[in-house]
């Protein structure tokens, strides 16, 4: 295959995968790096550099469109910060010492977990509880949203020593597979913190970015971010999630949702399976 | 101790949402500046190995002049393509740091100690994995 075609090809793939990632909220990653690999036999190594750097650019390219919502808590991500970048760096250093195959596996089984969990979230709507944890308020964490009528809804944070290392768990499997893990990060806050949905989902948005960097300046001392793949996956998964913002105040995701669930679910068995035969 | 009344948050929110605001455009903007970058070294790239195939299926790390800031800057002005890219991969890494520094400045700026303290916590780590050389 020429690099013209090859490129042309990877660009339209991330595209499609950045598309899908911001219509289903789970990140372009968790089918960039099954499709580099399974379908354009690249090398897992190089398939999670490229992942990461296009990871950083989603995060940040729809942060300003995020911010004018008012959703997102700057503390909150913040202070999880701490949490998922020393669990990146972690996973980083990790990732050397893994053999890759193993790494395909854990792969195939974080897929299958998000699949879980994205079909989960459509179908049980979040319910409030009132929160009395003395230290949402202590760590500046209590914060409100617009609530759409023109005031504000107020909300606490709860179990967040439950949260943190949960973050930190986010932040491993960021550092070692290259993904935004945003699955994950809502996970923790939206469930285990009870955060309010919306306040969980944007400000997941903000960390992956964050996260994303800690790992990423390791990934390229080892040489893991070649230029000439890093370019058109950048690019097109860039491209992909901001088109995928836009179409997503009109689309009906649910039907989506259920497509993309069983698509994730058979890219995590593939992953599994040749990591296990060792084709990768 | 006394409980803080829920008007004393709005202050300090309304000062969060410029924070917010400033970095969300912060990082657009960084982002926006690296994909130029990116696409310009990209084109470059594919005009100069237009024909040649190159395999990504086996591992063989890119090049180490290209992971060094020294002989990435010596390349850039031979305006080599690669390293084009790669200055455009090295500002997108750099724009979530600037973020957490703004923060910071943000934070200080609100005299929250607490989360001036926790950003600059962030920011070590992100400032040891970047420096780090493995």
């Amino acid at each position: 295959m020429s690099l013209l075609l090859f490129t042309f090809l990877v660009f339209s793939g991330s595209l499609a995968a950045g598309l899908l990632g911001a219509l289903t909220g789970l990140g372009g990653g968790v089918v960039l790096v099954p499709l580099l690999t399974i379908i354009f036999h690249v090398d897992l190594r190089y398939a999670i550099g490229a992942s990461l750097i296009s990871a950083i650019a989603t995060s940040s390219g729809s942060a300003a469109a995020y911010v004018r919502e008012g959703f997102s808590s700057v503390r909150i991500g913040m202070f999880l910060e701490v949490a998922t970048t020393v669990g990146a760096v972690f996973g980083a250093f990790l990732a050397a010492h893994v053999p890759l195959r193993a790494l395909a596996v854990i792969f195939g089984l974080v897929l299958i977990y998000s699949a879980w969990l994205s079909w989960q979230q459509s179908r049980q709507p979040h319910e409030e509880v009132p929160i009395f944890n003395p230290w949402s308020d202590r760590l500046r964490l209590s914060g409100s949203y617009p609530d759409g009528a023109g005031g504000e809804h107020y909300y606490k944070v709860d179990r967040i020593s439950a949260g943190f290392a949960t973050m930190f768990g986010a932040g491993t499997l960021s550092g070692l597979l290259g993904i935004g893990s945003g699955a994950v990060k809502v996970l923790a806050m939206d469930r285990i913190m009870r955060i309010p949905f919306k306040v969980s989902t944007t400000t997941s948005n903000f960390m992956i970015g964050v996260t994303a960097a800690a790992s990423a300046g390791i990934y390229l001392h080892r040489g893991y971010i070649d230029p000439g793949l890093a370019f058109p996956v950048m690019l097109g998964v860039l491209a992909g999630s901001l088109l995928g913002a836009r179409i997503l105040i009109n689309a009906r995701v649910s039907l989506l949702r259920t497509i993309f669930t069983i698509v994730i679910l058979a890219l995590g068995v593939e992953m599994i399976v040749n990591g296990w035969l060792n084709r990768l | 101790m006394t409980q803080t009344p829920k008007t004393a948050h709005t202050p300090s929110r309304a000062l969060d949402r410029r924070i917010e605001n400033t970095m969300g455009r912060l990082l657009q903007v960084g982002v926006l500046l690296a994909s130029a970058v990116v696409l310009i070294g990209g084109l470059l790239f594919l005009n100069a190995h237009a024909g040649a195939a190159k395999d990504y299926r086996t591992f063989t790390g890119e090049s180490a002049s290209l992971r060094h800031p020294s002989e990435l800057f010596r390349l850039l002005l031979t305006g080599d393509a690669t390293a084009i890219v790669q200055l455009g991969v090295f500002l997108l890494i750099a724009t979530p740091i600037a973020r957490v520094v703004f923060a910071a400045i943000g934070f200080a700026v609100e005299r929250d100690r607490l989360y001036v303290a926790i950003s600059l916590a962030v920011l070590a780590v992100l400032i040891f994995g970047v420096l780090h050389v493995a």
